[in-house]
């Protein structure tokens, strides 16, 4: 019986998780002009060791915001969250630099994410540095880190500079510096989404292969259902800071529940021309995420809304496999 | 069969620190109102380097005639003095000379200390921001409301009357441009995604300001060092025209002192008064030259 060395099943668990900014200065709130934008608002979720899952969602939806609060670049304005078992708010110095060491970020944009000051050898040594790697193994575990991304003659890259590189070369670069300490969580925001879409799938193939070999927990941030599905077992739908949907990408897929997951589906492109296309019919753009509508904040799109909507905010009740935030279930 | 050479291996070479430094650092050789400010600093360096060889007297000893006559109020050229002498028989031209070496002093070491305090405080507040940016920036706000000219004389009336109180009284006020312009940009700066990823990656926020927002702000900072070259002398020459300079060293603010005290004007000694005048007016409008081309440099946009 080796139930006693087993790590708890559960890596990451969010519970009630907020991040309010206020907006606009103390002058305005003394005028009562300043407003609360809830770009996280009371989100729970737990994701076991080994998962992937999808955070989808359109741009402002708060997904991004929570996968920073996630590696504590934000800490929370409410709410909780533990890695390992530890609050993230509690965790400091010593402590962080063991916590940075264990979850890492794979950046949206590459041409932003390296200093374009530096070589890729010193891009890729600073975390190592940050570990306390001894300076004579640096070398050998860059090399194999872009190895690892499938960065063909990983040598002949050690001086160059970023703007040497391709998109492509450099999203791997990114990668090869979120996975060189090895960590066991790694949030990916976006990371295909700056690439040309003739090399996405290369860097989407090598994200996948990297997550199975290593046992890497993931979080993939996107707005495309397509990319999500490719790479992730299960996905969380966001919409204005709140989780609308969350189950297996498969029955998402098939057949989603929430009106708002319906029309991100409805909304995925069909490769073909005869089959007849129907995207749902969800009103404007999403509403000011300042003043966002009572109740269910879906609400004032949503083909569905009745008067329970206006007043109450759902909760994600379980149906089926999945949990679902909406008043008609 | 003749060897063939195998083809070397090219490897990029990384250009040293020095090298990336001095292209930052790049001289404006475009603007030719820049480049006449460059030979003129060098003009104005050489003399003060050289000053012990270019005088011909000692520029505070009272000279007396080849007759044993005090050396009182020559005109230019008589007995061999190449500027005359003051009304208290002092080599003008000696003078001169040495009043390169004290403008040159004030000038480096107010801009070195502007731009380091006005640095460090501007990258601190705009990286840290919230409460320390709040307080940094109050304090800049309260140095921004300081007479500059008033706070230095009394600042050296309180402390000696010296050359480095000057310097020091400079140093207190003139920090608050470079820390504001260096704020904001570091506002943007920090941002960027690879101050993210350098965080995440679990770099310290000394590290990450060292490493990777420093060298951004860098010119920057060599801009506005350069402005308070000449802010730096002419306020010590104002502070010494006022008459509250140091009395024992020579400087350009010194010797117009000197002559208004002594009513050069009215005895028409203007070989007394016009050429410090002269040298601080192109002095000055050189540094304020060579800071215009470099910021030709810096903001290329501004380019008509």
């Amino acid at each position: 019986m080796n139930i006693v060395t087993k790590k708890p099943e559960v890596l990451v668990s969010v519970h009630e998780a907020r991040l309010h900014y206020q907006v606009g200065g103390a002058f305005a709130a003394m005028r009562g002009k300043s407003t609360v934008v809830k770009a996280v608002d009371g989100v729970t979720f737990d994701i076991r060791r080994g998962e992937s899952v999808g955070l989808l969602g359109e741009s402002g939806c708060g997904k991004t915001s929570m996968g920073r609060l996630l590696l504590k670049l934000e800490d929370t304005t409410g709410g909780s969250i533990h890695f390992d078992g530890e609050e993230l708010g509690e965790v400091r110095r010593h402590r962080l630099k063991k916590f940075r060491s264990r979850a890492q970020l794979i950046f949206q944009n590459p041409f932003d994410a390296i200093n374009p000051r530096f070589t890729i050898r010193a891009t890729l040594s600073e975390p190592l540095e940050n570990a306390g790697i001894p300076r004579s193994e640096r070398e050998d575990r860059i090399i194999k880190a872009l190895e690892l991304v499938r960065l063909p003659e990983p040598e002949q890259f050690l001086d160059r500079y970023p703007h040497q590189l391709s998109g492509g070369q450099l999203q791997r670069v990114v990668m090869a510096r979120a996975l060189i300490l090895q960590p066991e969580f790694v949030v990916a925001d976006e990371p295909v989404s700056m690439l040309d879409v003739s090399v996405r799938a290369g860097v989407l193939n090598v994200f996948r292969d990297v997550r199975d070999r290593l046992g890497l927990t993931a979080i993939y941030i996107s707005h495309d259902l397509a990319l999500v599905r490719y790479v992730c077992e299960r996905t969380i739908v966001m919409y204005l800071g709140r989780i609308m949907e969350d189950g297996p990408t498969e029955d998402i897929v098939h057949e989603p529940l929430h009106p708002y997951t319906k029309a991100l589906v409805a909304a995925v492109p069909v490769p073909n021309p005869d089959q007849s296309h129907d995207p749902l019919p969800i009103g404007r753009g999403a509403p000011d995420p300042r003043n966002p509508p009572s109740g269910c904040v879906f609400r004032d799109r949503c083909p569905s809304a009745h008067a329970r909507c206006a007043s109450e905010v759902p909760q994600p009740r379980p149906v089926g496999s999945r949990l679902v935030a909406c008043h008609l279930f | 069969m003749p060897e063939i050479a195998a083809p070397a291996i090219i490897k990029p070479r990384r250009p040293n620190i020095l090298a990336r430094m001095f292209r930052t650092l790049r001289l404006p050789v475009n603007d030719p109102f820049a480049v006449a400010g460059l030979l003129i600093y060098l003009v104005f360096i050489a003399t003060a380097v050289f000053a012990d060889q270019i005088t011909t007297h000692d520029p505070t000893e009272i000279l007396y005639t080849p007759s044993y006559d005090l050396a009182a109020d020559l005109r230019p050229g008589q007995d061999g003095f190449i500027m005359g002498t003051t009304s208290l028989g002092r080599d003008i031209f000696s003078q001169l000379v040495y009043g390169s070496r004290s403008a040159l002093l004030i000038g480096v070491t107010a801009a070195f200390m502007v731009a380091l305090i006005g640095s460090i405080i501007g990258l601190v507040a705009g990286y840290f921001g919230r409460l320390v940016d709040a307080v940094l920036m109050r304090l800049a706000d309260i140095a921004f409301g300081i007479p500059f000219l008033p706070f230095v004389i009394v600042l050296a009336a309180f402390l000696q009357p010296s050359i480095w109180n000057v310097v020091i009284a400079m140093a207190l006020v003139l920090w608050r441009d470079t820390a504001r312009v260096i704020r904001s940009q570091v506002l943007t700066l920090r941002t960027r995604g690879y101050v993210e990823a350098a965080r995440v990656a679990g770099s310290s926020d000394f590290k990450i300001i060292v490493r990777h927002i420093a060298p951004n702000i860098l010119p920057l900072s060599f801009l506005y060092g350069s402005i308070a070259i000449g802010w730096a002398i002419l306020t010590e020459a104002s502070i010494s025209f006022l008459g509250f300079g140091d009395p024992d060293s020579i400087s350009w603010g010194y010797m117009l002192q000197d002559a208004f005290a002594s009513q050069a004007l009215a005895k028409q000694a203007y070989y007394w008064f016009v050429p410090p005048g002269i040298c601080i007016i192109l002095v000055v409008s050189a540094g304020f030259f060579i800071t215009r081309g470099y910021e030709n440099i810096l903001f290329p946009k501004l380019n008509r």
